[in-house]
């Protein structure tokens, strides 16, 4: 169970985050969608503790996150770029994630699936962002860990790629994983996600699962949904909604 | 840390980089060595080419790194290891691979000269000590800069900026206000300014340990008579620890409060 409780950020002047509360209770997959700068990203990497909040606290199973780092063991994390030491191999960053986790990690399937094995041994500078960001796809999912944190996983991917992608992350909801994902694809969304958490201007604007937003906005599309919400919060005062807690 | 360490150096030690700067620094001592038939002043030659390339290699590449490195840092962010780990691991990565490259690229030529049975072995360690020193604190400095500032551009030309004014802005600096001053007692003051300037120190380091009273200048006199040449180098060395281990633990202190 991840809980968030009234989380603050600001970059500079830019006040991102302005007291999110959210709690991701059991296993599922749950899209944490928004327009750009809404603090996405920023709730993510407060989680994975790469951004240190300015106020309020994270909780993972229980145990604050502030001043830990063995609780990322239990988080696989998918970046929205992938770059590694330019000079390693494929197969020696893959050894060295599990060096640093201390694990032993599946990945034979995983570079099967996504058709890395002539890529093994070559370096990591010669290969192209798509495989690259297959790399990142084997290091995220070869731990089975308990909750799994995708920013914007599609990024760079073929189609192939693509499927097999969702393919395993249907999977790993099968496996009781809670997965976190942002996107701006929608179609993803639809998909993919059981519930949706709408940020809007540092806040939780929407909570619910994809037929509350529908029913919600009148629109059978997500992607229409979300723009009448943003058009009509243009206009309305801006209270959380929370269709299903 | 010893992980991250690990994987950085065998990552540093395959870039082509490594092997340039081993070249160039074999190369220039077999020249030296060779052409001047003398190693004590081969000696001379090299301390002053390395105590200004030293520190303009190590703020080179100590940004250079961080900046490519950036979203793999990310990444390792995200995994089970302390914050503190990840910045050390990749300093040291990245000096001791420095360091090889130099130390094998001076060594080479010095072993094959016959350095080892000669009785000149102890400048020769002292100068790869000082080059050591150097590539530690200006690899600490680069990694402080580049935590600090976001932006490349100004994180790159802050560096040079650094290494412009210790390596060559400095001494002019220095000597002008001996200049001014000259009417006052400066023995304290510019032992003082000696031990703000890393370079200036290893220079001192190297010409107490030649006792070359010739080369040592106004503060290595000064430094020789205010400490003896053993008192006077046991100080000028805890001071460019000092220079390493001060920047070192003030990068991982900003780093900890970092957002990436």
């Amino acid at each position: 169970m991840i809980t968030i409780n009234k989380l603050e950020k600001s970059f500079n002047k830019n006040h991102v985050l302005k007291g999110v509360d959210l709690e991701v209770r059991g296993s599922g997959i749950f899209a944490i969608l928004g327009p750009n700068g809404s603090g996405k990203t920023t709730i993510i990497k407060t989680i994975l503790g790469m951004v240190i909040p300015d106020g309020g606290s994270i909780e993972l199973d229980g145990k604050n996150i502030k001043g830990n780092w063995s609780y990322r063991n239990s988080i696989g994390y998918l970046p929205q770029i992938a770059h590694f030491p330019e000079n390693l191999t494929v197969k020696e960053v893959i050894k060295m994630v599990k060096d640093i986790r201390g694990k032993r990690g599946d990945e034979q399937p995983l570079v099967e699936r996504f058709g890395l094995q002539p890529f093994m041994s070559s370096r990591l500078r010669n290969l192209s962002g798509g495989t690259r960001q297959k790399v990142n796809i084997v290091l995220c999912f070869m731990f089975d860990s308990k909750y799994i944190i995708l920013d914007e996983p599609t990024a760079g991917l073929d189609p192939v790629a693509m499927i097999t992608l969702k393919e395993l992350i249907h999977e790993e909801k099968k496996n009781g994983k809670t997965i976190l994902l942002t996107t701006h694809i929608m179609e993803l969304v639809e998909e993919l996600a059981d519930e949706i958490v709408f940020l809007l201007e540092g806040k939780i604007f929407f909570r619910g699962t994809l037929q509350d937003m529908q029913e919600m906005t009148g629109e059978a599309k997500l992607e229409r949904s979300i723009a009448r919400i943003l058009l009509r919060n243009n206009h309305e005062s801006k209270e959380v909604i929370t269709v299903k807690a | 840390m010893i992980k991250i360490f690990k994987y950085s150096f065998f990552d540093l030690m395959r870039s082509r980089w490594s092997l340039i700067y081993f070249l160039f620094f074999a190369i220039t001592a077999a020249a030296l060595l060779y052409l001047s038939n003398d190693v004590s002043r081969a000696i001379i030659s090299l301390m002053n080419i390395i105590i200004i390339l030293c520190p303009l290699i190590g703020t080179m590449f100590g940004v250079m790194y961080y900046y490519n490195s950036r979203e793999f840092v990310e990444l390792l962010l995200a995994q089970p290891i302390k914050r503190r780990s990840i910045f050390l691991g990749q300093y040291l990565g990245l000096t001791v691979s420095l360091l090889l490259s130099f130390v094998a690229g001076m060594g080479l030529p010095f072993i094959f000269y016959g350095i080892l049975a000669s009785p000149e072995l102890s400048n020769f360690l002292v100068l790869l000590l000082t080059g050591g020193l150097l590539t530690f604190t200006f690899v600490a400095l680069a990694f402080l800069i580049a935590v600090k500032n976001e932006n490349k551009i100004k994180g790159f030309g802050f560096a040079i900026v650094v290494w412009l004014f210790m390596a060559v802005l400095y001494d002019g600096l220095f000597l002008l206000s001996l200049f001014i001053f000259e009417d006052y007692p400066l023995d304290k003051f510019s032992l003082a300014m000696t031990v703000l300037n890393p370079i200036d120190l290893s220079r001192i380091l190297i010409m107490l340990q030649l006792d070359i009273s010739a080369l040592l200048g106004y503060t290595g006199a000064v430094f020789n008579k205010f400490f003896g040449t053993s008192l006077g180098f046991i100080i000028s060395l805890a001071c460019a620890l000092l220079w390493i281990v001060v920047p070192t633990i003030s990068m991982v202190r900003v780093a900890r409060r970092k957002d990436f």
